[in-house]
């Protein structure tokens, strides 16, 4: 297998050749049983097969994955992390989250890049300085450190943006979780699919659930596969925007709509950009690569989709809110341009925990946040479904939330039009 | 981009209309009968299918009316336009509607 990862591995392979890097994960053959089925080989199904493994010693764990690790959202986002929420449950979920990727390189013995180089969000009118004061005022009430900001502050954090009287989207001031930053998606994946393959984790690629076996009181007994029946008494969704489609499978219909959210890369260019920008007037957000590139992102596509690719006008107005946000940055050309398919709920939080179905667990309803909790979300369902009870943190986004009406309504309450 | 057939403007830009959701959904009643499960259903539990949805749309910039649209969710492909007070139409087999 791969070994430990270290400078002195880099070296010394270096003067080797580089012929003794092995495979950093099997590729193994399902087997007939496991005591933990997770649906899904993205960053949130692998880290809740790690945590199992790790913490909760539950080895007997098989991934599986439709087509090709990592490939739906968690190599589809623009690899934003941040935790600057507005309500106490968010707060304390996605600050664990930002914890957790904070120490992850370590942890895993891979190189996630987390680069803490802040998140600013910018306010355009007096209107938006008013919602930065509540935000800043509850992120602080809730313990996640934060920074109003002044325009001529705001300017020397991102000298590139437009800040003069005359912008077409004038600045007032900003927000800054200086704790925010970016980290390398693909990373994530493999550093978290590394780990747990090492723990005895199967995760198994190109395997597609196509139903759920029930046993005699309704309750999961495993899943049909395009490579077989694998049985298991607990099984765990982690397929994002795919999840209403299992759950059709499955005899329930779940408050989760799909749509397609964009994301873009222009060419490298010099260093121009090192936080992360998001406006609060146009929604759109960036920041630039280790390798030069401009990775943007802004609202969702206006109508349901699962075609994992954007739609025209919703390009034309985020690109056109960069040019005319970032004038020097107008001619800079676009790279490349994907959309992942997110699963949106109506409180714009995540489902964690059970489902209609005993036996059968969720991990859903991120929408266009997936990636930045994906450390958590591992970690609080495989506690989940290693003690049978939901983590304290994970206990208000149950799926009971919506008939309880107790909704956690994120939407509103950050600002952003997501 | 599309082009969506407003059955009464016919073939117009997709800037000229907003999509409004999921249509034919039941409002359950009478109120008084109704739980908190199954209202909780009625306002939070969507369909959305991977294959066609039927959904409703407004031609903001046109004649300003509701109609309904059987789209494929997966290549965004329109296959019907209809009024809001007609029964879905039958759809071509092979589709998957969950």
């Amino acid at each position: 297998m791969a070994g430990h990862y270290s400078a002195w591995r880099i070296f010394r392979e270096g003067l080797r050749g580089q012929r003794g890097w092995g495979r950093a994960w099997r590729d193994p053959e399902p087997a007939s049983q496991y005591d933990v089925i997770i649906v899904g080989g993205g960053g949130h199904g692998l880290s809740t097969a790690y945590y199992l493994a790790r913490t909760h010693g539950i080895r007997r764990v098989a991934v599986l994955e439709r087509s090709w690790l990592g490939g739906g959202n968690t190599g589809r986002n623009t690899t934003v992390i941040r935790s600057n929420y507005y309500y106490p449950e968010s707060a304390a979920l996605y600050d664990m989250s930002v914890r957790l990727y904070e120490d992850l390189s370590k942890e895993l013995n891979y190189n996630i890049m987390f680069s803490q180089r802040g998140m600013l969000m910018v306010g355009h009118s007096r209107h938006d300085m008013d919602l930065i004061a509540r935000w800043a005022g509850a992120m602080q009430i809730n313990g996640v450190e934060c920074e109003v900001l002044d325009r001529a502050a705001v300017a020397r954090l991102a000298p590139a943006l437009d800040c003069s009287p005359a912008a077409r989207y004038p600045v007032e001031g900003g927000l800054t979780q200086r704790r925010g930053g970016t980290a390398r998606h693909d990373a994530v994946a493999w550093g978290y699919a590394r780990a747990a393959d090492a723990l005895g984790v199967d995760i198994i690629q190109g395997c597609e659930v196509t139903g759920f076996l029930r046993g005699t009181s309704g309750e999961v007994a495993g899943v049909e596969t395009s490579r077989g029946r694998i049985m298991a008494g607990k099984v765990q969704l982690a397929a994002a925007g795919n999840t209403s489609v299992l759950a059709g499978l499955a005899g329930f219909r779940l408050p989760l709509t799909s749509y397609a959210l964009q994301a873009f890369v222009s060419e490298p260019i010099k260093p121009v950009l090192d936080t992360v920008v998001l406006s609060l007037a146009t929604g759109v957000y960036l920041s630039q690569s280790d390798k030069g590139g401009l990775v943007i992102g802004g609202g969702l596509d206006l109508y349901p989709s699962f075609a994992q690719r954007g739609n025209l006008p919703v390009a034309r107005s985020v690109l056109g809110a960069v040019a005319e946000q970032f004038p020097s940055l107008g001619r800079v050309r676009l790279l490349r341009q994907w959309a992942g398919t997110v699963d949106v709920s109506p409180d714009s939080s995540p489902i964690l925990g059970e489902s209609p179905v005993p036996g059968l667990y969720l991990n859903c309803g991120w929408g266009t946040g997936g990636f930045k909790a994906i450390p958590v979300g591992g970690t609080l369902m495989a506690h989940h479904l290693a003690t049978g009870e939901p983590h304290p943190i994970a206990r208000p986004f149950g799926l009971d939330r919506f008939a309880r009406g107790a909704l956690i309504d994120e939407a509103a309450a950050s600002g952003i039009a997501h | 981009m599309l082009l969506i057939e407003c059955p009464w403007c016919g073939p117009r830009d997709e800037h000229e209309f907003r999509y409004g959701g999921e249509t034919h959904i039941a409002r359950p009643g009478p109120p008084e009968a109704v739980d908190d499960a199954e209202w909780s259903r009625y306002l939070f539990e969507r369909g959305n299918p991977r294959g066609i949805h039927l959904e409703r749309w407004h031609h903001g910039f046109g004649c300003q009316r509701w109609f309904n649209v059987a789209r494929d969710t997966r290549s965004h492909r329109i296959d019907a336009t209809y009024a809001m007070t007609d029964p879905p139409p039958a759809m071509p087999d092979g589709e998957d509607t969950p």
